[in-house]
């Protein structure tokens, strides 16, 4: 029974809004009673509801005229309208603006509950869709950290270890190493894993945005919020939330956050009124904080707050031994997706495999294996399907500057200089791309190179 | 069945339980229109007659009752308040057409009483259909139940 609903009772009749909410208190719900329009938005400003009971003739602005204002604050809320003036005209405009049930006074007290019950029951019924929905898009099939390295099996065992703790984690990794898997190996493993995971990418949001996207924000807050809207924070009710590229955010943001995380309060942009969020944090960067901090790039504060416990993710150059258990994985799941029977990788190919460095990890292991698998013949995947420059910079060089440079180089020359398609394969935008290569001085190698 | 009601509050609430003379119920409480009684008004009736040393008052009445929102209640009671009112009109057989029974109609009288008292203990609806704190808003739910708390409620009636 999804018992200890929020329901708000709207009718302009003190006797109805008393008998009503007595009523309903018995049943065990939280009741709140407003005596008009104007009342029961002010109610919404301040806290959310589940369900409205509103009466259909009331003096000022009409129940349908509110139901209409309450589903513009929350597009979410169930609302129920009552009269004592049953007649299809009513309920069918009542329907047709979005409520979700129509009742008359006086009410059999059986049908009212059990109607009260079918709306929560569905209303639970479409969050849960909505998380399962977002979950499977965001996983997009069953991908888990892959590895038998000694490296790897103590990064799965700290991931066990952690896991069924309430500690906030820190994930610390190059890109491409599988930082927000490892997050969603935590969250799979953990007490909170029939909730949601509700994953952040800090870097490619603005301060407003993220500000937006973490809290929430009021309907009219700023330009363009129609809307109520509920934050990261909020949607992780119960589950986790994963802040990646926790390097990238401002300071600002970072005193917001710090506050979230010692109060687990949060305060919707354009709002006075904190609500309690309960949420796990696993926070990922693949930059030095340690660094950022001396430069007062970081808060120490919040380090200290988000390094409860520390995973760091090895790059794949380091865990050479995991490289054909990948490759395996990859080819199995590509075989699928693809309709193609592509069976054994050949020795020759998967000794290159295991020689190149990989300077973007386990993601770009994933896309050299997807870019083969499309031009490879069934049943084998062979060196010449593999467009890897091995002579690259690992000799030369072994700083990761040089490492990235000489592959984004190599993309670039495979994607014939087209920008937005090397961005595509790099997993980068194209202003990243772009950035880095007047960085790398590209024009000039172009020049070299023709 | 008043005894029989007194002997059943007694062995549930472990203390003592008397019945009061019979007393009519307050024409004002009478809604022609709905040719019902207003459990409400009963009740704000009922709180300065409690006599001294004793915990709770319930009235029983034979009249059907409702609240203004609902077609009908089988009973109300004072949360955090000491009064409760039962009406056993919709706990006859008869009521449904059907043959009259004393002995259920006793059992249905009992539980909803308990209930009501229940909720003047800060009790609110139970989900374990067997505890009389159950909701029940049909005859058959009351049937259902059993006339004592479960173990999630017991704790909270002092006894």
């Amino acid at each position: 029974m999804p018992n200890k609903a929020n329901l708000l009772i709207v009718d302009d009749e003190l006797i109805v809004r008393d008998s009503l909410s007595k009523w309903f208190h018995e049943e065990g719900y939280d009741v709140a009673v407003a005596e008009g329009a104007q009342d029961a938005l002010q109610k919404m400003a301040q806290r959310q509801f589940d369900l409205a009971l509103v009466d259909i003739k009331m003096p000022g602005t009409d129940g349908v005229e509110l139901q209409r204002r309450m589903h513009e604050i929350d597009p979410d809320l169930l609302v129920i309208m009552m009269t004592g003036y049953a007649s299809v005209e009513t309920a069918v405009a009542a329907l047709k603006n979005g409520a979700y049930d129509y009742v008359s006074k006086p009410f059999d007290p059986e049908e009212m509950a059990h109607t009260v019950r079918n709306a929560l029951s569905h209303r639970q019924a479409q969050r849960e869709n909505t998380q399962l929905r977002q979950t499977l898009a965001a996983v997009g099939g069953p991908r888990e950290l892959t590895g038998q390295s000694p490296e790897m099996m103590r990064v799965l065992e700290a991931v066990q270890t952690v896991a069924p703790t309430e500690a906030t984690v820190l994930i610390a990794g190059e890109s491409g190493t599988g930082k927000e898997l490892c997050a969603r190996a935590i969250h799979a493993a953990s007490n909170r894993r029939f909730n949601p995971m509700v994953v952040i990418h800090c870097g490619a949001l603005t301060e407003t945005l993220l500000e937006s996207e973490l809290f929430g924000h009021e309907k009219g807050a700023f330009t363009g919020a129609q809307y109520r809207k509920k934050g990261s924070f909020e949607m992780a009710q119960g589950g986790t939330i994963f802040l990646d590229e926790i390097g990238d955010i401002s300071l600002k943001t970072q005193t917001d956050l710090l506050r979230v995380l010692q109060e687990h309060e949060i305060t919707r942009v354009g709002s006075t009124q904190p609500i309690h969020v309960d949420f796990r944090c696993i926070a990922a960067t693949n930059k030095d904080l340690g660094s950022l901090i001396q430069e007062g790039k970081f808060r120490p504060d919040l380090y200290y707050r988000l390094n409860v416990f520390q995973i760091r993710l090895p790059p794949l150059r380091e865990r050479k031994s995991d490289i054909p258990l990948l490759v395996d994985v990859f080819v199995r799941r590509f075989s699928a997706s693809m309709n193609k029977r592509i069976t054994r990788v050949s020795p020759e190919a998967m000794e290159q495999l295991v020689a190149y460095p990989w300077p973007g990890n386990v993601r770009e292991l994933e896309n050299a294996v997807e870019r083969a698998m499309v031009v490879a013949q069934e049943p084998e995947l062979r060196e010449q399907d593999f467009s890897l420059k091995l002579a690259a910079p690992a000799e030369a060089s072994r700083t990761l500057e040089d490492a990235e440079r000489a592959h984004i180089l190599s993309v670039l020359d495979e994607c014939d200089g087209n920008q937005t398609r090397a961005a595509a394969v790099l997993d980068i935008d194209r202003v990243t791309l772009h950035n880095k290569l007047k960085k790398y001085g590209w024009k000039k190698v172009t020049a070299e190179v023709t | 069945m008043l005894a029989g009601l007194c002997g059943g509050l007694g062995a549930v609430f472990g203390s003592r339980c008397q019945v009061l003379r019979t007393e009519p119920l307050p024409p004002r409480a009478f809604h022609a229109g709905r040719q019902q009684y207003s459990s409400t008004e009963i009740l704000a009736g009922l709180a300065a007659r409690v006599i001294p040393d004793s915990s709770r008052l319930v009235a029983v009445t034979s009249s059907d009752l409702f609240v203004p929102v609902l077609t009908f209640v089988f009973g109300e009671a004072q949360l955090e308040g000491r009064c409760a009112v039962v009406s056993t009109c919709r706990l006859r057989q008869e009521f449904y057409g059907l043959p009259a029974d004393a002995k259920l109609e006793s059992a249905r009288l009992l539980k909803e009483t308990v209930h009501e008292l229940g909720h003047t203990f800060h009790l609110a609806h139970c989900e374990n259909y067997e505890c009389v704190m159950a909701p029940s808003h049909a005859v058959e739910w009351i049937d259902l139940k059993s006339s004592t708390f479960c173990e999630a409620c017991r704790p909270r009636v002092p006894s």
